[in-house]
């Protein structure tokens, strides 16, 4: 079922916030699976679970039930410490809200991940050359030494990607990295993650926007925690409903 | 993380937030500085003391009247029977008590002196004996001393402390000259050599004539016009400490034979040099351990300053931290970011600390005219409890900071 090219196969997921008559249910037994490489966009009204799913992904946050197997390992039931170091190697994460370091420039805050690169031990020359490299990639060769409070909210978001990207990541995760911007800088924004797709990262990116999960490979609906629909659009962007429930891709 | 990016990762986030850091260096700061001016203050008074016990002289014994007992010469409670210290008691002690060296009377008074148009106003005269200048560690000079003779004759002669004889003379010679005290006319026989401040007695701006005369034409104080003879203390200089008890005991028996009372119930006190010593270091020493605590408390007070404004901080940066977390930091990379941070603020907050401890010093010293004494162990001292405390109520914030969960710190608004 599982084959070399999956890189997130996570079985029963659930997340219940909160105890007793007051617990909430925000994920209630999702089972997805995707393969390397795919462009993937979860959808859902708000309160529907999509961020909590992408937590989980993300190893920001632990499900209170359910496995996650993450490019061939099982995090679920990782330690803190652990996770961080999963989140340092083989992920990216881009939030809505930029969230980078105020006050410091676009350069430092891309260095942000190497800094704790347990692993490879980057000193800070090769921190900062690798971390050029990738804010060239995106664009922002002469944006380098600017703060965030110096640049738009798409040059920021770039940053942010910048940011994912450094570690050269197995999985880029994105909450709605357009949601803050206008539709022309929300527009840059997907053009550049299809680069990123088309050279090959894996992306998983949660939307509003069916226009823009339309040019995705494959778009879960979330609904009340669980998975209601899978749309497939497929790399043409042909839209095939393939019925609720569990899901689990071929 | 290596420790030195840990550094730098601290010193960065310092410098971004300079009036945050200085807020939560203040507390070390003034904890630090507190200290070493306090033991500076604590240090210029030990030294004080420590001079003023050799510019006493060594091996003295003080005998004073104790008027609670004795009379006043009209008929107190006890009146009649004793009529206090008196002159007499002085030679009485000099001639029969073997093993005495010297002994020394004073009778202070007040008076005006004149020299051709100088006037001095309210100038110290002390009446003595012979063997002031050897009791109380005086050198002549010029000139000399007045003697034994010249007291039992009532000689009106004078010496001069050295600064009373340039007031009065300047450059030129003050031997042989006469000056008037009050209506008294003395001639000068001698000049003493400058001996500076002793506790807050300025000996070098007295004027010392023999006893006899201060009794015969000065005594100004109420009791002393009915029994004019009568002294407040008498200096007895002894030759050997080994026996000073005995002596002591000696004197005792002597002084109560005298004034005709037993030993309980004597009219006189003896004190010897080392009782005063002691009072004296047992008050600085409390002194110091006051210090101590206040300087404890200031630095405890700073600590928690550390941990108040830290906390704060981390209240702060919460998302800052929740940024850090989602791209790899571990709980232990957060706790040593705070605590790191902690330890160069405490690290500077010393360093400007013992730079304003010395400058403190320094104007007490100069504008406050306290006697300071900077000892180098107390900047040691309040530095390594600086860090200490530092560390210690940095702890809090930082292990709070690490506990944080990324997905909450993320979210923080
Ligand atoms: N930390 C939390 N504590 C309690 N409830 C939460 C928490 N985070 C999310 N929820 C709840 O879980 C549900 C799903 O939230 P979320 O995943 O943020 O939805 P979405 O991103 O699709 O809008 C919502 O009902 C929300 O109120
Ligand atoms: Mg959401």
């Amino acid at each position: 079922m599982m084959d070399q090219k999956t890189i997130i196969q996570t079985t029963q997921l659930t997340m219940v916030y909160g105890m007793g008559e007051i617990s909430v249910a925000a994920l209630d037994g999702v089972s997805i699976q995707i393969q390397t490489g795919e462009f993937v966009a979860i959808m859902g009204p708000s309160g529907s679970g999509k961020s909590t799913l992408m937590n989980i992904l993300g190893c920001l946050s632990k499900p209170t039930s359910g496995s996650y197997i993450l490019d061939g390992e099982d995090v679920s039931e990782l330690s803190k410490v652990e996770l961080a170091a999963i989140r340092n190697q083989k992920l990216g994460y881009v939030f809505q809200s930029y969230n980078l370091l105020a006050r410091t420039s676009a350069l430092s805050n891309v260095m942000l991940p190497l800094l704790y690169d347990r692993q490879k031990q980057p000193d800070r020359e090769t921190r900062e050359i690798q971390a050029k490299a990738v804010l060239e990639a995106v664009g922002l060769e002469d944006r380098m030494l600017h703060q965030p409070h110096e640049l738009s909210g798409g040059q920021q978001q770039r940053v942010a990607i910048a940011r994912a990207l450094v570690n050269d990541p197995v999985l880029i995760l994105a909450d709605e990295p357009t949601g803050n911007l206008d539709s022309k800088s929300g527009e840059e924004i997907m053009d550049l993650l299809h680069v990123l797709h088309d050279q090959g990262r894996t992306i998983v990116m949660v939307t509003h926007d069916p226009e823009i999960a339309r040019h995705t490979e494959r778009a879960i609906h979330l609904q009340d925690g669980r998975v209601e629909t899978v749309i497939e659009n497929g790399r043409t962007g042909r839209i095939i409903r393939t019925g609720g429930g569990d899901h689990e891709a071929a | 993380m290596k420790p030195l990016e840990f550094l730098r990762v601290a010193w960065e986030s310092i410098s971004r937030n300079k009036l945050r850091s200085l807020l939560t260096m203040l507390g070390i700061i003034i904890g630090v500085a507190s200290v070493i001016i306090m033991i500076a203050i604590s240090s210029g008074t030990e030294a004080t003391i420590e001079e003023q016990i050799t510019g006493l002289g060594s091996n003295l014994v003080f005998v004073t009247a104790n008027f609670t007992r004795a009379g006043f010469g009209f008929g107190g409670p006890q009146g009649g029977r004793s009529s206090g210290l008196v002159f007499d008691d002085a030679f009485a002690i000099a001639e029969e008590i073997s093993g005495v060296k010297a002994v020394v009377v004073e009778q202070p008074s007040s008076e005006n002196v004149k020299f051709e148009n100088i006037t001095l106003s309210g100038v110290s005269i002390l009446g003595t004996t012979s063997d002031f200048p050897s009791v109380r560690d005086m050198e002549i000079d010029q000139g000399r001393y007045f003697n034994q003779i010249e007291i039992d004759r009532k000689q009106k002669v004078a010496v001069l402390g050295s600064s009373l004889a340039a007031e009065l003379f300047g450059e030129s010679n003050s031997i042989g000259q006469t000056v008037t005290v009050d209506t008294t006319k003395l001639v000068v026989i001698g000049v003493l050599q400058e001996k500076g401040l002793v506790g807050d007695v300025d000996f070098d701006s007295r004027l010392y004539t023999p006893i006899t005369v201060v009794f015969q034409k000065f005594t100004p104080s109420q009791f002393a016009r009915f029994r004019g003879d009568r002294v407040r203390v008498i200096y007895v200089e002894i030759e050997e400490l080994d026996r000073i008890n005995d002596t002591i005991l000696q004197i005792e028996l002597l002084l109560a034979k005298r004034h005709d009372v037993s030993l309980e119930e004597a009219d006189f006190n003896l004190t010897t040099q080392q009782a005063i010593i002691a009072t004296q270091e047992a008050t600085t020493a409390a002194f110091r351990s006051l210090l101590a605590w206040v300087a404890g408390v200031s630095l405890i007070v700073g600590g928690i300053g550390i941990m108040n404004i830290m906390l704060v901080s981390v209240t702060e940066r919460t998302r800052e931290i929740g940024v850090r977390q989602s791209v790899g930091a571990t709980p232990a990379d957060i706790r040593w970011q705070f605590l790191t941070e902690a330890l160069l603020l405490s690290l500077a907050g010393g360093v400007i600390g013992v730079i304003a401890g010395a400058g403190g010093s320094w104007l007490f010293g100069e504008i406050g005219g306290m006697r300071t004494v900077i000892v180098p162990t107390s900047i040691l001292l309040a530095f390594a409890s600086a860090v200490i405390v530092g560390v210690f109520f940095g702890f809090y914030p930082a292990n709070k900071a690490s506990q944080l969960d990324p997905i909450e710190a993320l979210r923080y608004e």
